[in-house]
């Protein structure tokens, strides 16, 4: 009888600590949502925007490397595909809401992704590394030969458009809020993938693919699944971009911003839910900071500083370490 | 005029001249990297990096101090390999025994590093330096002009390419480095300082990358960037020849710039994209690459 008792106590009071957990953190993501609503009134909507679309890519690069512990480096493809499909939609075909044209171009970097899955899922850790970066850059050069990205000059003059036909997207106010709205059911998305079953088989294979085979699971469709959803969410992120900077270019597809992709999330943290916005945020920042400044030139050097500073000192990136520290001074 | 395919055979050989030369420079650089790859595991981004430092310490040095091509030879590839160790040293040593992908990220925050200081330094606009005197010129060859500086490169790559070959794959010395990679507690307990040898192997990689850049100083143009680009086509060699397969990396290197030169002469658009065709082809064949063990 007493046993009982007392296992129900403990019950309670883990219930408990769960749900105070859960409070706190409801109370984090509710500050956030705010400050998310309130900061285009002080700040340049457009620079927002621009986090709002690499943190959506970082988010996305995140679910494989910190998933499912593929590192892919060529995920500018995604995001380029996404920017000049749209781009070339939008600017060519009147008309045409601007929902419809970001659509257009996050299936077609699904279905790039895809290819891009299957040729290179079946390589672990490092080759994997080179066979999508090689991939991706024989998309770069399909887009340097073909003339309707407008090659150096980049597809200038994209058309924003209207959403579903009504909300005018030249307005930057629309625009951020049509933005964030996409960016938070994505985040949300991501959340709910990785807390999945799936989520979970992702995390096995992560930790040891081996014994996910030998448990029995296909491993290589779940790799593929979340490599294409991922490449969406980048293509996703890309044809927002070009609808937000009304420009898409080589330099997206370019294998640095496959690159700085890994760096946001790496500095960020990989593996946590917030660590690759908190990341792309920071690195944004840097840059147009340093862009501002007597550094400008000195861009490079100091991300390559920062990269090389992360991976000796803090591989678990910003919100890593703070997970780190809270766990060991709160238990 | 003779042709071949539609093609007058001047041009077609001159290309294959062409093709021949970046495919000796593509298997210095793959077999640097392989060398790297299969002993260390690491993945050195840094290697564009140190084959653009070995050319652009050959231009400074000559601007500078006026040192010559035939020391710069050896002394540029000497003072890059240095420059590799110390970056082994401080920070490649560091990460040792966490996943691959690190020394990846690692070597390329160094590669960033070195390229972006060089640019502000030099700009982007290219070095000039001149073909040392004994090579300038060329001889007729009926059917086509063979410069003599690149009959001298490609026989000298040709020659330290085999050499290191040999000496992994036959000596004593590559034996305890192939050993130390393996196992190298037990090499240990023999008495080898095996990270000495890691250090050394690093060194060496970095020494070839660097030699390779002395070798295109005269004939391509010398800047901080000219090592991103090539840097990425010598990935995908390395991939189609098999990762740390390093008779691999060479065959593949040389058949590599052939296959480039002969797609400039047929279809010029896509001939920077070729070899990465060629490597998504190989992989959904062969996905351990042509020469590479299944892992």
């Amino acid at each position: 009888m007493n046993e009982t008792v007392k296992q129900t106590d403990i019950q309670k009071a883990i219930l408990e600590q769960q749900q105070s957990e859960h409070r706190k953190k409801m109370i984090l993501n509710g500050v956030l949502l705010v400050l998310l609503l309130v900061a285009p009134l002080v700040m340049y909507p457009v620079f927002l925007m621009k986090i709002l679309c690499f943190a959506l890519f970082a988010v996305a690069f995140n679910l494989l490397l910190g998933y499912t512990g593929l590192l892919s480096f060529g995920h500018a493809a995604f995001l380029a595909t996404g920017g000049y499909t749209t781009g070339y939609l939008l600017s060519n075909v009147p008309g045409l809401s601007t929902e419809l044209g970001i659509l257009a171009g996050t299936l077609m970097a699904t279905v790039l992704g895809f290819g891009f899955a299957l040729l290179s899922i079946r390589r672990q850790g490092i080759y994997f590394a080179m066979v999508t970066l090689a991939l991706a850059q024989l998309v770069f050069f399909f887009f340097v030969q073909s003339s309707f990205t407008g090659g150096e000059d980049g597809m200038q003059g994209i058309p924003r458009g209207e959403l579903f036909g009504l909300i005018d997207l030249n307005d930057n106010l629309n625009l951020y809020y049509f933005i964030l709205v996409v960016f938070l059911a994505c985040y949300l998305l991501v959340q709910r993938t990785v807390g999945s079953p799936f989520g979970q088989v992702l995390n096995a294979i992560k930790q040891n693919e081996p014994r996910a085979i030998s448990l029995g699971y296909n491993v290589n469709r779940y790799k593929i699944l979340a490599f294409v959803i991922s490449a969406a969410l980048a293509g996703l992120a890309g044809s927002m971009k070009s609808v937000v900077f009304q420009l898409a270019s080589l330099n997206d597809a370019h294998w640095h911003t496959s690159g700085e992709v890994i760096l946001m999330t790496l500095v960020g943290g990989a593996g946590t839910l917030l660590g690759p916005v908190v990341g792309a945020t920071f690195v944004v920042n840097v840059e147009y900071q340093l862009a501002q400044g007597p550094l400008r030139d000195w861009v490079d050097p100091i991300l390559g500083g920062i990269f090389v500073l992360t991976v000796i000192a803090f591989r678990s990136g910003i919100v890593g370490e703070i997970q780190k520290f809270m766990r060991k001074n709160l238990s | 005029m003779s042709m071949i395919f539609g093609v007058p055979v001047a041009v077609l050989s001159g290309q294959l001249l062409i093709g021949v030369i970046n495919g000796a420079f593509y298997a210095l650089l793959s077999l640097g990297l392989a060398v790297i790859f299969g002993l260390l595991k690491i993945i050195n981004f840094a290697h564009g990096a140190m084959y653009m430092l070995g050319a652009m310490v050959t231009v400074i040095m000559f601007d500078a101090l006026g040192v010559n091509y035939w020391v710069a030879l050896f002394l540029a590839p000497v003072l890059v390999g240095v420059f590799g160790m110390l970056i082994e040293y401080f920070l490649l040593r560091r990460i040792t025994g966490q996943d691959h992908i690190y020394s990846l990220l690692l070597t390329f925050g160094a590669a960033l590093m070195i390229q972006g200081i060089l640019t502000n330094i030099y700009g982007v606009s290219g070095l000039r330096y001149s073909i040392p005197d004994l090579f300038k010129g060329g001889v007729n060859l009926g059917f086509m002009f063979l410069p003599y500086y690149r009959a001298w490169v490609i026989l000298v790559a040709l020659i330290v390419c085999f050499g290191t070959w040999f000496m992994i794959e036959k000596t004593k010395l590559g034996a305890y480095l192939r050993a130390g990679t393996e196992d190298a507690q037990l090499m240990q307990g023999f008495g080898i300082n095996v990270p000495l040898l890691i250090s050394l192997t690093y060194g060496f990689g970095v020494m070839l990358a660097a030699f390779a850049g002395v070798l295109a100083a005269p004939i391509y143009s010398v800047t901080p960037v000219m090592g991103s680009h090539i840097l990425i086509v010598v990935f995908a060699v390395v991939v189609i020849g098999g990762m740390g397969s390093i008779g691999g990396a060479i065959i593949t290197g040389v058949l590599m710039g052939v296959i480039e030169g002969l797609t400039k002469t047929f279809y010029p658009p896509a001939s920077s994209a070729v070899i990465f065709l060629v490597m998504v082809v190989v992989l959904m064949f062969r996905p351990a690459g042509l020469f590479g063990k299944e892992a």
